[in-house]
């Protein structure tokens, strides 16, 4: 099968996640623990450290390389959601922070002193409608005053800085709508101090989530990132890296269904012959697997596009769209060759069909890659 | 103090092991390779000793292209470089063990570490038959390892049927390591990448002089008879229990 090639990365993150196995992730599940031992270890071992450049403390490794990393968390059994982000979200910083700022934060995120895991964007207001956010930061002398609310806001309790973003100018007094918004980065520890309250959201995965209450919470100046007023343009240019990643752990999450089917179909016995032998079970993971393999080499692609800073939108969105729908079309077909057993939660599939089934609602809606399509790609009036 | 790690590449032992067209090998395809399960303990425990005593640790392996795969990993534990002696031939314990003495006197060491035995064929001969071609000392399944540099004396402890020997001796020496003599590391994204930098150094089986001819040879591998169905007793414990007794009775034959 296809992502057994065994290079070294694999193999190494493959040797760490041994030591997790399926029934550490099915207990925390269950419990809806934070897998701190695991994130723990993978920080450790630098894995989370994969994309900061060297001289920051990271190995300055591609999008290519990180999505791996996360697609083998996935394939062993695991969620690599709950670690993904302290991957990932300082992009925003090393892209557009000044070089104080980068020497000040990315040496601790990658030796994990720091966690920066959780990303401020959507609003009870405002989901995939980004510019209509309604949290403003207000600038007062040496800091700026956040006041407003946020929702489904990931990890904040296992986080030591939030990456936000706010309005800066009024939206009647900017001439483009994606105009006046601002990048901040939050500590944390001294918002929940000073007007920051945090209200968790109990969801169907194991997943940390929360509202956010803001009431006139104070940042200082000296942690806007970038220019003022540019924070929305900052964001989008994260979000192929996104993409691509999350492509990676739907393939993993693809490919655990498809170890754990293909073994089981061969094992288990009905009627006097291994029901993998039936068509019925067969076909839909045959389908599934092409599925996977073809979503698998679209990741390829616009990681090694992405990588050469070549444009990859378009490879990008396509990537997380068919991983995500590859994933669930495995998810699917592996719960159907466990019949029963796929419901039992020490068989691990139902967890994982729950954990799987979040990628097409997040971090983006497949609607909104279907409008990206539509709009960027083929030249389609714009349909919202 | 120069440490070599000696190394065997083997099946996964989750790999479903099929006898070859030959009757007389395993057939090779599909089948996953990994380092010894036992010689990972001797390379963690190599790895500890460099880092209180400082030196150096040298992996050696014998075998096919593939084996590199194996020497890689162990660099990406942390290993400083590794020897890699290249052959397509099977070898029998004693060629091995003959291959592995050769590239150790061309390094030269302080202490040889090895896995007590290796998952595949279980002979458990070359680190006794290094010992012995080396003219050192050794130590056979290994839990626990104690090096005083100053007097370069070892003290090991080493598993009895229900008791511990202890044994001290001098080095240069073998030693081979017993499951519960530590906890072998998993690589970290800096060693990995580390890896692909370090040396591995590649000596042809040939120009290493050793005698070719197997003094052991494979004449036949059968695989196990299939495992008849299993019966389960359910039920009331009691009427279970009566089943099982009449069972082992009349159809086992063992009462």
């Amino acid at each position: 099968m296809i992502g057994e090639e065994s290079d070294d990365l694999r193999e190494g993150v493959r040797q760490l996640c041994r030591r997790f196995p399926t029934e550490y992730w099915r207990r925390c599940d269950q419990e809806k623990k934070y897998p701190e031992d695991f994130v723990g270890a993978m920080t450790e071992a630098g894995y989370l450290a994969a994309l900061i450049p060297e001289k920051y403390g990271g190995s300055g490794l591609g999008i290519h390389e990180a999505s791996v990393i996360l697609e083998e968390i996935n394939r062993a059994g695991g969620n690599a959601a709950q670690c993904h982000a302290q991957m990932y979200t300082m992009g925003t910083v090393l892209r557009h922070g000044s070089d104080a700022q980068k020497s000040w934060w990315l040496p601790g995120i990658a030796d994990g002193s720091i966690r920066l895991q959780a990303f401020g964007i959507t609003e009870p207001g405002a989901g995939s409608d980004t510019t209509q956010l309604e949290t403003t930061a207000r600038r007062k002398g040496s800091t700026y005053e956040i006041r407003g609310q946020k929702i489904f806001i990931s990890r904040v309790q296992h986080s030591d800085y939030l990456l936000l973003l706010a309005r800066t100018t009024p939206i009647d007094r900017v001439s483009r709508r994606t105009e006046g918004l601002s990048v901040l980065m939050v500590d944390l520890r001294n918002a929940l101090k000073h007007g920051l309250s945090v209200q968790p959201i109990d969801t169907m995965i194991n997943h940390e989530t929360n509202a956010l209450f803001f009431d006139d919470v104070p940042v200082p100046v000296e942690y806007l990132i970038g220019e003022e007023g540019e924070g929305f343009s900052y964001i989008l240019d994260g979000l192929n890296a996104e993409r691509i990643l999350i492509a990676g752990e739907c393939l993993g999450d693809g490919y655990f269904f498809m170890d754990r089917s293909t073994a089981y179909a061969r094992e288990r016995v009905v009627f006097g012959r291994p029901i993998g032998q039936n068509q019925g079970i067969q076909f839909p993971l045959a389908r599934a697997y092409a599925h996977l393999r073809a979503a698998d080499l679209m990741r390829v692609r616009a990681a090694e596009r992405f990588d050469r800073q070549e444009p990859s939108g378009e490879d990008a969105n396509l990537a997380k769209l068919l991983a995500s729908e590859a994933s669930w079309e495995a998810a699917n077909a592996a719960i159907q060759t466990f019949g029963g057993y796929g419901f039992a939660t020490e068989y691990d599939i139902e967890r994982k069909f729950r954990e799987t089934r979040l990628f097409q609602v997040a971090p983006i809606s497949t609607n909104l890659i279907l409008t990206y399509i539509g709009e960027h790609v083929l030249q389609l009036p714009r349909s919202y | 103090m120069k440490i070599l790690v000696m190394v065997k590449q083997v099946p996964d032992t989750a790999t479903r092991i099929r006898v070859g067209g030959d009757g007389a090998s395993i057939a090779s395809d599909g089948i996953k390779w990994v380092i010894n399960p036992y010689d990972e303990f001797a390379i963690e425990e190599a790895l500890q000793i460099r880092e209180r005593l400082h030196g150096e640790v040298v992996v050696v392996s014998v075998g096919p292209q593939r084996v590199e795969e194996a020497i890689r990993q162990t660099l990406a534990m942390g290993v400083d470089r590794g020897v890699h002696v290249k052959t397509d031939v099977a070898l029998d314990s004693y060629q091995a063990a003959a291959a592995l003495a050769a590239v150790a006197r061309q390094e030269t060491f302080d202490l040889i570490l090895t896995g007590k035995q290796a998952v595949d064929d279980d002979a458990a001969q070359v680190g006794p038959l290094m010992s012995v071609l080396l003219e050192v000392p050794q130590v056979t399944v290994v839990l626990k390892l104690s090096i005083n540099p100053d007097t370069q004396r070892l003290i090991a402890e080493r598993e009895l049927e229900g008791a511990i020997e202890v044994v001290e001796l001098p080095y240069p020496a073998v030693i081979t390591a017993q499951r519960g003599l530590n906890e072998p590391r998993y690589p970290t994204l800096p060693n990995i990448m580390k890896a692909k930098k370090k040396e591995i150094r590649v000596e042809l089986l040939e120009s290493l002089g050793i005698d070719v001819v197997p003094k052991v040879r494979i004449t036949a591998l059968t695989e196990p008879p299939a495992r008849p169905v299993a019966k389960i007793l359910t039920g009331d414990p009691l009427e279970a229990a009566e089943q099982l007794v009449n069972l082992l009775h009349h159809e086992a034959k063992v009462l």
